[in-house]
């Protein structure tokens, strides 16, 4: 045991002597949060809309004020029937379609719902949710004026459609996301790289003619890497929460539980990787192919799964990332309980185990 | 201990030990003994297959055929206690350049499950020649002091049996002088040594050496028999223009061969024909010296 602690301590010393592991590890995460971040928070100022308003009442007037007031939203064009909502999609620069119901203010003041539909163009679907998502806020807001003013609970039930890509998408993809790809580029290339190292330094020789487990030298890898991952997950958690405030809808405990199921199996991922090439360089190609390439393109961070190609569709189901986003854009984001994501669970715990045991099986004690 | 010079016994054997990568067969079954407290030198040049034997007998590596015994357990099924009785020194430098000289020998210690304290008095005459230095990092020594901290490294679990794959290589004079020094204390203290050098004239302090080259050992004895059976007259000539006399040498139909060594050029003549120090055509005088393990390396790789 003692042989293994002392191989902890002189892990953290390789890390916290190399300026740029640091930096990796370190820095960023921070750098790609904030970075994806703002990407997507300048893209709604000044967002073009067009309504459809059949009532044209005091209510709806209110609203299209409030809405000309706000930042995030310009009105370019009343529409004089609905059949042309999809021609402004087509045509104009619009970005959101706001539809009222008839007799709007009508309704609101004497049965106290009215029905409103906010249209979006699905194929961006960061974009269409963020902006669906502002416009709410702004109805919700005159909801709670409303009751201010009557003492009596008012509703307009805002109906959301995103054309073209009906499916509701979560505004806030990119934190899921990021913690997906952060977690799995620190845990497996950088436990893979320090593995390797040892075998292009020449330091492997001498441990496996030493007495040392090789399982320790395992083990002794990848606790740094796993405490350093812990941190970096509350660094993004703590960013989203307090910089962006993406809100934590979920369970917390299940949220950190699923987290390290996936660090645990990103740590199995470098370690395969590391039993399989002899240098650092081949070590990062593959974790760069092999995770990075997969996790942009097939996780559904950059393009939503659903509108991929069946065969990607499939291919996709093969990467860990793709089930650990899903789960977490459901217990973070849509605040679910934890029951909805046990398919996530038990798809990732497979994959986890399996990993796990065939890079112990295939590490090797002796050299190659 | 006290009869280890008169009847030794085998503290590692060998039998028929082969090894190939790809086409290329790096071991040719290849059977050996190493006496318990001996300084076994593994001579030849680099490509011999010094490595990949050092390798089969540390445990890293399989052979394709053959066995080996190291203290009494066999390299395959007993590797695990073999790995608590060796010390094994790779030949590239295998500390951790980031960790200190400290660091790195505490940490050594606590893989072999001991501590610097335990066994200090046996690398202390290494090691106080690197005290000194020893919050400086390994990759910032030089590369005698490096070689000494590996030392250090490699003996601090007190192994009954030190592997040193060309320990010496890359290590100015005056270092490789001290370092002989040291296997020659570890030795006094009962320590088997398997060494491996390119360097000849480090063989001359081994006990026994064996000479490899293609994987093949040629000739197992001490150096001072295998000097004594080199079977010509050598001769040395001095000159600063090697490749041309080489050339003119080789050309000469009394010459039998001729080889480059150092600053000088070592002849052996044809036949009993005695050049008197002079050979016509050539204008530097022949001297008549002793043979060394070079030439009895060159002389059987000739064969």
């Amino acid at each position: 045991m003692n042989e293994f602690l002392s191989f902890i301590k002189k892990e953290f010393y390789h890390i916290f002597r190399d300026q740029r592991t640091i930096l990796i590890l370190l820095v960023m995460p921070v750098v790609q949060i904030i970075l994806f971040g703002f990407a997507i928070t300048t893209e709604v100022k000044n967002t073009q809309v067009a309504l459809f308003d059949p009532s044209k009442d005091v209510a709806t007037q209110y609203i299209k004020d409030k809405f000309q007031a706000s930042e995030y939203f310009t009105i370019v064009e009343e529409l004089t029937t609905p059949n042309q909502i999809n021609e402004v999609f087509k045509y104009g620069k619009v970005g959101l379609v706001i539809v009222f119901s008839e007799d709007f203010a009508d309704n609101l003041l004497h049965t106290g719902e009215a029905a409103i539909q906010l249209i979006t163009d699905g194929t961006e679907p960061n974009q269409a949710s963020m902006l669906t998502g502002y416009a709410s806020g702004i109805l919700s807001l005159y909801q709670q004026e409303l009751m201010e003013q009557y003492h009596a609970p008012f509703q307009i039930v805002s109906e959301i459609r995103m054309l073209y890509n009906p499916q509701l998408k979560s505004a806030y993809n990119f934190v899921p996301g990021v913690m997906g790809m952060v977690l799995i580029l620190i845990c497996a290339m950088m436990t893979s790289i320090a593995i390797v190292r040892e075998k292009e330094m020449g330091t492997m020789e001498v441990l496996l003619s030493s007495p040392l487990k090789p399982i320790y030298i395992i083990l002794a890898k990848a606790v740094p890497y796993f405490s350093l991952s812990i941190f970096n997950l509350a660094t993004i958690l703590l960013l989203a929460v307090f910089v962006f405030n993406v809100p934590v809808a979920g369970n917390l405990f299940w949220l950190i539980l699923l987290s390290l199921l996936f660090i645990f199996l990103a740590l199995s991922l470098g370690l395969l990787i590391s039993t399989l090439v002899d240098s650092q360089l081949a070590a990062m190609l593959i974790s760069g192919m092999a995770l990075m390439m997969p996790i942009m393109l097939l996780s559904g961070l950059v393009f939503p799964i659903e509108s991929m190609p069946e065969i990607l569709q499939w291919i996709s189901a093969i990467v860990p990332a793709r089930w650990y986003i899903e789960a977490v854009k459901k217990l973070m984001i849509q605040g679910v309980e934890v029951r909805y994501v046990t398919k996530e669970f038990l798809i990732l715990a497979v994959m986890a185990v399996g990993l796990m045991l065939i890079s112990l099986k295939n590490f090797k004690t002796r050299l190659n | 201990m006290e009869t280890k010079n008169k009847t030794p016994f085998p503290i590692l054997h060998s039998h028929l030990l082969s090894k190939s990568y790809g086409s290329v067969q790096a071991l040719k079954n290849l059977s050996f003994e190493v006496n318990r407290g001996e300084i076994y030198g593994i001579i030849g040049p680099d490509g011999a297959g010094k490595t990949t034997l050092f390798r089969i007998l540390t445990t890293l590596i399989l052979a394709d055929k053959g066995t080996a015994v190291v203290d009494g357990l066999d390299v395959v099924k007993d590797y695990k206690q073999i790995r608590d009785r060796i010390g094994y020194m790779p030949g590239k430098f295998s500390l951790y350049q980031d960790l200190t000289v400290e660091e790195n020998l505490r940490f050594f210690a606590s893989i072999y499950r001991t501590r610097i304290e335990e066994n200090y008095y046996l690398i202390e005459e290494i090691y106080k020649q690197i005290e000194p230095f020893k919050n400086r990092r390994a990759g910032k020594l030089s590369g005698g002091m490096k070689q000494k901290l590996a030392l250090s490294c490699a003996l601090i679990h007190k192994p009954t049996i030190l592997f040193l794959d060309e320990p010496t290589t890359g290590v100015d004079p005056i270092s490789r002088k001290e370092f002989w020094d040291m296997l020659m204390r570890l030795k006094a203290q009962g320590i088997t040594i398997l060494v491996s050098t390119p360097y000849m004239d480090e063989a001359t302090l081994c006990d026994r050496i064996a000479l490899i080259l293609d994987g093949e050992f040629m000739q197992v004895d001490t150096p001072q028999n295998i000097i004594a059976g080199y079977p010509e007259t050598l001769w040395a000539v001095q000159t600063d223009h090697i490749p041309r006399l080489l050339k003119e040498l080789r050309n000469n139909p009394l010459v039998h061969s001729a080889y480059s060594f150092g600053e000088s050029i070592h002849v052996t003549f044809n036949k009993e024909w005695t050049p008197n120090g002079q050979l016509s055509g050539i204008d530097y005088p022949f001297e008549k010296i002793q043979p060394t393990v070079e030439d009895c390396f060159m002389l059987l790789s000739k064969k």
